[in-house]
């Protein structure tokens, strides 16, 4: 526990701190910049994005190495794996334009074949020059033990290039995440706008490689934007909750992963953003599970209340032992089915009501009006004191009934 | 073409052959019901689901590792179901957020326990391994027809012919409602064909088919072997009985020419040693993607060459 205080406050050291803060800058560029991608429905192609970045880092390094060079400069490599993860896109774009193909099968092939490509050329790294190789595989899953001051600079920078083109371009790209042919209309390039949201997914990937590696990037570009869609409606607002989420559990993964062994950053960064997620299906207010559950009570409720008040003034049973729970509780009829006096001011209300729906639906034959009638909205919320009145005009005076 | 290649060769060639047949022919229908991610999601489930039934099993063996990993693509569909229909999330962004984290929690779960003594770390579970599948007590052809030789075969060639007869099996027993179901779920429905069980059914197959790959090419190259030769055969071709072979023919071709290009292709080059075969064969698969897409007799949408022509 200890442990975990001194990581959270940054007190666990040099490198746990910088892994916390390289993670935390991460992950919120990663939430913010996922979110048009999955509002434009296209989150799964930053899948493909991520491992096509393989051949990249494979390519930079046979390249540098035979230039000379040492092969592991960080730029490089990371220059390589942003012009493969660029051609990918490219790629997929040309086969769901150009082909029959559909764009997930686009998407899967070139993630399936640039993924094998990667893999070629680490295997042939591997067999051109031993031992100096070593970390090309830590792009698979990611690393932090060696994670340096450069690298956290290097998220810091293309972290914050993403988030302020993101906020920059708000307008243009949530139009064409709503709307693509209303967006060509008001004279946006639409296919411009869609490269250019997957450009920021492929630069937060670059710069994310080596931190949670290509596989788990993928998770970070989804979960927080899939998340944050349930606390709000609002795509500007969005992209700073994303942004949260997916800073927090950048933070938090990195501060759990420092403060007990055998726990890989990447994989508990994305375990911290899948429980955010989790949390905001369940918990969160009008779009979550359990709001939409009281939701729904509610509206049986009034279903309820409304037919067992119906069958009070009508004076039929109520047979129903949910709706007799429900009046008896609200105190409007007896366990036995026998109205309250209360109940039978509320039924004779009810059934007034019922017969001014008549009227009214005689009277105003606009649909604008009485097509709001569903039977549970109260007849007060949609005509007007006045209008009520001269329903009860022509509905005539009330009659004597004969006391039963 | 003599002993050396029965001892170093036929099994892993065999073994990458049968698995792009068993991958490709559900890949037909994934990609025809624009599915085709759900062999992505598969594909990263393998792993978790592996994990776990090593866990629960303390051993590598196929029974319980084919069971886990159609239990983890099971379990990875349902939760893809609930996060689409509770949270009305996009089918894309729902798969992304489930099979990532399903990942996660199998790395983190290999990591916590010490599998370091057997086969099974993550580097390994992605890129395969199929050149390590040799049959090295094979004396030469001859062996091929002494009983006592072809139980020293590699276990996983049995393992992967048995899973590819089941896939092949599976695949022409369910031919027509396959077929009505794929392209008119609608008609499948007023025919009584139980199309929801047919679609869940058509994922654990593709699961099976997934894990029994998996040994030979690692987790993620599988995508390439659902994906590739069937949207290839699909550029090829109309017909769904024609589709189906022609990605068979072109899983086949992708193995072969895969393995031998991995295999020898460096020497050529002039370089020492091999390259990974699983790689290449991904890398064969696509060669013939981009051949299909460019010369493929059916590419191009009905009606979109005569739009461009105008």
């Amino acid at each position: 526990m200890n442990l975990f205080l001194d990581a959270l406050f940054l007190q666990a050291g040099y490198n746990a701190a910088l892994v916390a803060i390289g993670a935390g800058l991460l992950g919120f560029a990663a939430g913010a910049s996922g979110t048009f991608p999955f509002l434009r429905k296209r989150a799964l192609i930053s899948d493909a994005v991520a491992h096509a970045t393989l051949p990249g880092v494979g390519l930079a390094f046979v390249i540098m190495v035979a230039l000379g060079g040492d092969g592991r400069s960080l730029v490089g490599l990371l220059a390589g794996s942003a012009a493969t993860a660029w051609i990918g896109l490219l790629v997929i774009e040309w086969i769901a334009r150009r082909t029959r193909l559909a764009e997930d099968a686009a998407i899967g092939a070139v993630l399936g074949v640039f993924f094998g490509v990667g893999i070629v050329l680490l295997t042939v790294i591997q067999s051109m020059s031993a031992g100096r190789q070593a970390g090309l595989e830590s792009f698979l899953l990611g690393s932090t033990a060696g994670m340096l001051l450069q690298d956290a600079v290097v998220i810091a920078i293309g972290g914050s290039l993403a988030v302020f083109t993101t906020w920059l371009m708000r307008r243009p790209m949530t139009l064409v995440a709503f709307d693509s042919d209303y967006a060509a209309s008001m004279g946006y390039d639409v296919r411009r706008v869609d490269l250019l949201m997957m450009a920021l997914v492929m630069s937060v990937t670059v710069v994310g490689l080596k931190l949670v590696g290509l596989i788990l990037i993928v998770a970070m570009l989804i979960i927080p934007a899939v998340a944050a869609r349930f606390w709000t409606d609002r795509s500007s607002r969005m992209i700073w909750i994303a942004g949260g989420i997916g800073g927090a559990s950048g933070y938090l993964g990195a501060v759990f992963s420092a403060s007990a062994p055998a726990m890989p950053t990447g994989p508990i960064i994305v375990l911290v953003a899948a429980a955010i997620f989790i949390f905001s299906l369940l918990f969160a207010p009008e779009r979550g599970v359990l709001a939409a559950i009281v939701r729904h009570r509610r509206f049986q409720v009034r279903v309820h209340r409304l037919q067992g008040l119906l069958a009070l003034a009508a004076e039929h049973p109520i047979r129903e032992a949910y709706t007799l729970r429900l009046l008896a509780r609200e105190g409007l009829a007896r366990p036995d089915g026998v109205p309250t006096n209360a109940g039978r001011a509320q039924a004779a209300k009810i059934a007034r009501d019922e017969r001014r729906w008549d009227v009214a639906r005689e009277v105003y034959q606009d649909a604008g009006l009485t097509g709001r009638y569903d039977g549970l909205t109260p007849i007060e919320d949609v005509f007007t004191s006045d209008e009520i009145a001269d329903f009860d005009h022509r509905l005539g005076p009330p009659v004597a009934v004969e006391s039963g | 073409m003599g002993a050396e290649f029965v001892q170093f060769s036929l099994t892993p060639v065999l073994i990458g052959v049968l698995s792009a047949i068993a991958c490709a022919l559900p890949g037909n229908f994934l990609i025809l019901r624009r599915q085709a991610l759900i062999g992505d999601a598969i594909s990263h489930v393998v792993l978790p689901g592996i994990v776990v039934a090593f866990l629960l099993t303390g051993m590598i063996s196929a029974v319980p590792m084919l069971l886990g990993a159609a239990g983890a693509a099971l379990v990875a569909v349902v939760l893809i179901e609930a996060v689409k229909r509770l949270g009305n999330i996009e089918p894309g962004a729902a798969m992304g957020a489930i099979f990532t984290s399903m990942f996660a929690a199998g790395v983190l779960i290999l990591e916590q326990t010490d599998t370091s003594s057997v086969h099974l770390d993550v580097e390994h579970a992605l890129m395969g391994n199929l050149e390590s599948l040799v049959w090295l007590r094979a004396e030469g052809w001859h062996s091929l027809l002494d009983p006592s030789m072809l139980a020293t075969l590699p276990g996983e060639l049995s393992r992967i012919a048995a899973v590819c007869a089941f896939v092949v099996v599976a695949t022409l027993m369910f031919w027509r409602w396959l077929k009505i179901a794929t392209f008119d779920e609608g008609f499948a429905q007023a025919l009584g064909i139980p199309s929801t069980a047919l679609g869940l059914g058509l994922v654990v197959v593709a699961a099976i088919a997934a894990v029994a790959a998996f040994d030979a090419v690692g987790s993620i190259i599988v995508i390439a072997m659902f994906i590739c030769p069937p949207a290839a055969a699909r550029l090829m071709t109309n017909r769904l009985g024609h589709q189906v072979v022609w990605s068979a023919v072109f899983a086949t071709l992708s193995a072969v020419l895969g393995y031998v290009l991995a295999g020898y292709g460096p020497f050529w080059f002039g370089f020492e040693g091999a390259v990974s075969a699983a790689g290449m064969i991904a890398t064969v698969s696509g060669i013939i993607l981009a051949g299909a897409c460019v010369f493929g007799p059916h590419r191009s949408r009905v009606g979109v060459a005569q739009q461009e022509a105008r």
